[in-house]
């Protein structure tokens, strides 16, 4: 008992990651009340992103030590390692591409800052957790970190609409999820994936009342990687909150939310997988093709790719309805191709976008090509990938995941699948058409060179892209051995 | 161990990297390295003539790329893809001439782009795992889609997307048929699972082989173009700057018939037996099809892409005939092809960098003015027509025999193509060449210029060499293809032969 109320050494060693963030998080907060001028508060963003890699540092090295933690509700193995991994890594392109911008809009707050830093322990939280009240307490720590950050530029309508369209739809969402936690409890008497994986296994409880229970978490977790019919929100969203934003919410949040939506569905729902297979099927499809053929009408590039990200979300649910091993390690390489190249693509959004995101139509990225010839190319990269071309990123993502779908006999899901990426092919190339075909208008005039920050980002995100695009097998391998069996 | 192969492969992705280091100011230092590069590649992969064996790969290298699943750089060369690859290298310094001039924006861009559009053609002639082989094949559209979208013609916008998109839908179906042979074999690697499919270890059930014989088939089908997938070539080709034409008629539609060679007849063998009949019927469509549609053409550039068409239904008739004089007679085809229809694209390209022009209307009587480049396009128009001791003549010859062997009607009827291409073909000389040249059509209408000459008279010589002399090249074909023929024999089907055990 005392074991219990006093957790061992190790075990804080194995949440190092989070205290240090949380740590950060609040000094930063801090140091933003006591500086008074700008140039003090110029240190955030190098101080988080030390905060970050100290916290990467502590989750590479607390993936030597597996194990659980705190009474067994959070759990470090493989698959917790290589997430949390995934999202500190996130988090320190997303700030290096989010200092240039605040500066642009005048708003260098510490806030944002903590916030990153806040909703990224919260994904943290999330991956680990082991046990249903956990990922809730991750989750909403996450979440509610994002929807301020959604609004962080308040003056702005569109924060505003952006924000509070994300707080609701979110809200409500949890809501469901809540309500299958507690059905779940009530059915099997414990909130633990484990134990209710057993209770599913041994005793029989109602399969009706589970496959409900499991529908209600679906929904909840269906919003939050923004699949079909739960995508609604997402456009408007990412349309509206802050480009840099906007890039870490499509990467960051939906990574670790994929990752509970696996652990929960393969571990304690593995029993009744049959039931909700089909489920996941239908919603992986009709995620695909709502994404990508709403996608070919959008004239804005933010919600271009706020629905392309909602078709990403389809290709990495073909891998969820396989929830194989091989359908586990696929998705998780698929998500961190993903971060790679979307966070890169919305970087450069970020520098094109100039002050108050004036130029964000796909049209004003006419000639950009012969204006910035590095951006640009940058940008083919990501979109080459994003259409899933060989040597990037996305190529094998997409490959890892419908072989997986074959493995699993999902023919006809992989067939429309890769349908759906021939049709998603169009979109992209609209903007690679719109930068290489045609001459540059009068708005590149006020484009200035990129500053330092964002270059880092857009091209550590390429040099990603590519050596995942070139050379997969060493993600794929530490995937393989972290996926869940 | 790296061979000669290897260098030929990678020398264009290293001279691609070069050309993207030369600075944007410096126009004439990119074409110059361009050349240089791609001149050098040339020289380089003619040694690889002499190393190749009769009875299987020479400059066989396998080695690691991705560990699991196991996909690995297997590459190797035969007698059926070394013509292929020296086609390749052989017609980029072409195109880099041909553009010289012709190219005066984005000089270094362009350049950049046609070298490593050689990088991935090659990748797609020498691989010999599925896997690498579908990388290289999906590589070699992102060039060629700039090539057409930035430096085309009016309607390039249009052309470059469809072109993308046609292709790029062919393909992913193709991606899935390889990883089910992958899931099915346990390996990407063609030469074992040729081994595994003609040992009986590895075995489809009729159903199946013909889903993933038509999985590769539409993609090559598509890249061809055979009919009624062909619609994307003549925007293509018309919307496309010279060399773009050139590398897309000469070695890109070559891809397909590759393919078709390569993977499908000894993949799927009895499938491919099966769909014989309706794929002929097909290609004999094309043939007739695409020479009628070529008769009407206004436009230079369309009429020669409509001419394709109907040549490249040749090639498909004479895989499909299943015999070694229709196969040698495709494979030589592709090559002639490449090399008579590369020539004429590069003389429509001479006549627009001089007229601005490629409707066949707006010529005449142009044989006044420039004499040498009228006798230079009437020989590369013979050649395209099928004369004898011309090239086309051998390759359509071989194939009429072969598939008479198999199929006497759809011989009949494709002879009606050879006519029909003497139509269209010296009408159109005619009507350019001949007449009284208009006034304003003599002024800009000066002759062949030394650098024209440099880039068509290794294509003249080519035409005559091979139209003689076809001990250098067929040789090496014949055998391999003796080789395909023998794996793309029928065997029984997979269950049956799980009932006999």
């Amino acid at each position: 008992m005392p074991a219990n109320l006093f957790p061992t050494g190790v075990e804080y060693f194995r949440i190092l990651p989070e205290m240090i963030l949380t740590i950060a998080g609040v000094l930063v907060m801090f140091l933003e009340a006591i500086f008074t001028n700008d140039d003090q508060r110029k240190i955030f963003g190098p101080l988080s992103i030390v905060a970050l890699l100290a916290a990467l540092v502590a989750s590479i090295s607390a993936a030597g030590d597996p194990g659980a933690a705190f009474s067994n509700m959070l759990i470090i193995d493989g698959f917790a390692s290589f997430f949390r991994v995934l999202v500190i890594g996130i988090g320190v392109i997303a700030i290096l591409s989010s200092t240039e911008y605040l500066r642009r809009e005048n708003s260098p707050g510490g806030e944002y800052y903590a916030l990153i830093l806040f909703s990224i322990v919260g994904q943290c939280v999330m991956v680990t957790a082991n046990e249903l009240i956990m990922i809730f307490i991750g989750l909403e720590i996450s979440s509610i970190a994002s929807y301020v950050l959604a609004g962080y530029l308040r003056d702005d309508p569109r924060n505003n609409e952006s924000a509070l369209k994300y707080f609701l739809l979110g809200s409500f969402a949890t809501a469901f999820l809540l309500y299958g936690v507690a059905w779940i409890y009530g059915l099997t008497g414990s909130t633990n994936l484990d134990h209710i994986r057993s209770a599913l296994q041994t005793s029989t409880p109602p399969l009706a009342l589970a496959g409900a229970a499991a529908a209600l978490m679906f929904v909840g977790f269906g919003f939050k990687i923004s699949a079909a019919p739960f995508q609604i929100w997402a456009p408007d969203v990412y349309q509206g909150a802050p480009a840099p934003v906007s890039g870490f919410l499509s990467v960051g949040p939906k990574a670790a939310a994929f990752a509970i939506l696996l652990r929960v569905f393969m571990t304690a729902f593995g029993p009744i997988a049959a039931r909700w297979e089909p489920i996941v099927w239908v919603c992986a499809l009709a995620t695909m093709i709502v994404g990508n053929f709403a996608a070919l009408q959008q004239s804005n590039i933010k919600r271009m790719l706020a629905y392309s990200s909602i078709a990403h979300a389809g290709y990495v649910l073909v891998a969820v309805t396989a929830h194989s091993s091989i359908g586990s390690a696929a998705a998780m390489f698929y998500l961190a191709a993903y971060a790679f190249t979307n966070l890169g693509a919305f970087a450069v959004v970020t520098y094109l976008s100039r002050r108050g995101e004036r130029y964000v139509a796909i049209e004003d990225f006419a000639g950009l090509s012969q204006r910035q010839p590095a951006m640009a190319a940058m940008l083919t990269i990501f979109l080459l990938s994003l259409v899933g071309v060989p040597l990037t990123a996305g190529f094998f993502g997409k490959f890892y995941i419908f072989k997986a779908a074959l493995d699993a006999n999902l023919f006809w899901l992989t067939v429309l699948g890769l349908l759906n990426s021939a049709v998603a092919a169009y979109y992209y190339l609209r903007i690679l058409v719109v930068m290489y075909f045609k001459d540059p208008g009068d708005s590149l005039d006020t484009l200035e060179a990129p500053g330092i920050g964002l270059k880092i980002a857009v091209y550590a995100s390429a040099l990603g892209t590519l050596v995942l695009g070139i050379f997969p097998g060493w993600v794929l391998d530490i995937a393989t051995r972290a996926a869940l069996k | 161990m790296t061979t000669l192969l290897d260098a030929v492969l990678f020398l264009p992705l290293i001279g691609f990297f070069v050309l993207l280091l030369i600075p944007k100011s410096n126009p004439s230092l990119s074409r110059m390295a361009a050349l240089v590069i791609s001149l050098l590649i040339f020289v380089i992969s003619l040694g690889l003539v002499s190393g190749v064996v009769p009875e299987g790969y020479a400059f066989v290298h396998d080695s690691e790329w991705i560990s699991s699943p196991p996909i690995r750089y297997h590459v190797g060369l035969d007698g059926l893809s070394l013509w292929l690859v020296i086609l390749t290298t052989l017609l980029t310094p072409i195109s880099v001439l041909a553009s010289w001039k012709h190219i005066d924006h984005r000089v270094k861009e362009f350049f950049a782009f046609l070298i490593l559009l050689e990088f991935g053609l090659i990748g797609v002639f020498i691989s010999l795992d599925l896997f690498l082989f579908y990388v290289f094949w999906e590589i070699v559209l992102v060039p060629m889609y700039f090539l057409i979208g930035i430096w085309g013609h009016d309607r390039r916008i249009y052309a470059a997307v469809k072109f993308f998109i046609y292709t790029f839908t062919g393909s992913v179906l193709m991606l899935a048929a390889i990883i089910f042979l992958y899931n099915r074999a346990g390996t990407f690697d063609y030469t074992q699972i040729v081994a595994q499919l003609q040992s009986g270890r590895l075995a489809l059930s009729s159903q199946v082989e013909m889903i993933l014989f038509l999985a590769f088939f539409i993609a090559f089908a598509i890249k061809v173009p055979l009919f009624p997938l062909h619609t994307w070539l003549p925007d293509a080709h018309v919307e496309a700057p010279t060399a773009g034409s050139i590398m897309l008629a000469s070695v890109m539609l070559k891809m397909g018939t590759y393919g078709l060679v390569r993977f499908c007849l000894p993949l799927f063998p009895n499938a491919a037996h099966k769909s014989a009949p309706w794929v002929i019927a097909l290609a004999v469509i094309g043939i007739v099809y695409g020479a009628l549609v070529a008769l009407v053409q206004p436009n230079m550039k369309k009429l020669v892409a409509y001419s394709s068409v109907s040549h490249l239904g040749f090639v498909v008739l004479g895989i499909f005939s299943f015999t070694q004089q229709g196969l040698d007679g495709a494979v030589y085809q592709m090559l002639n092809h490449g090399i008579s229809t590369g020539a004429l694209f590069l003389l429509v390209g001479y006549l627009y960098e001089r007229r601005h022009s490629l409707e066949i209307a707006a010529y005449g009587g142009v044989a006044t003015p420039a004499p040498n480049l009228a006798i230079v396009f009437l020989i590369a128009t013979l050649a395209s027509v099928g004369l004898p001791m011309l090239n086309n003549f051998v390759g359509e010859y071989l194939v009429l025999q072969g598939a008479s062997y198999s199929n006497f009607s759809a011989t009949v009827f494709a002879a009606i193509g050879v006519i029909l291409s003497a139509c269209y073909m010296l009408w159109l000389y005619q009507r350019t060449f001949y007449g009284k040249p208009s006034e304003s059509l003599s002024h800009h209408m000066p002759d062949l210029s030394g650098r024209e000459w440099a880039a068509i008279l290794p294509l003249l010589l080519l035409m005559l060499w091979m139209g003689t002399y076809t001990q250098t090249f067929l040789p090496s074909i014949s055998a391999q293809n003796a080789r395909i023929l023998d794996m793309s024999k029928q065997r029984p089907a997979g269950s049956e032969v799980a009932n006999a055990r």
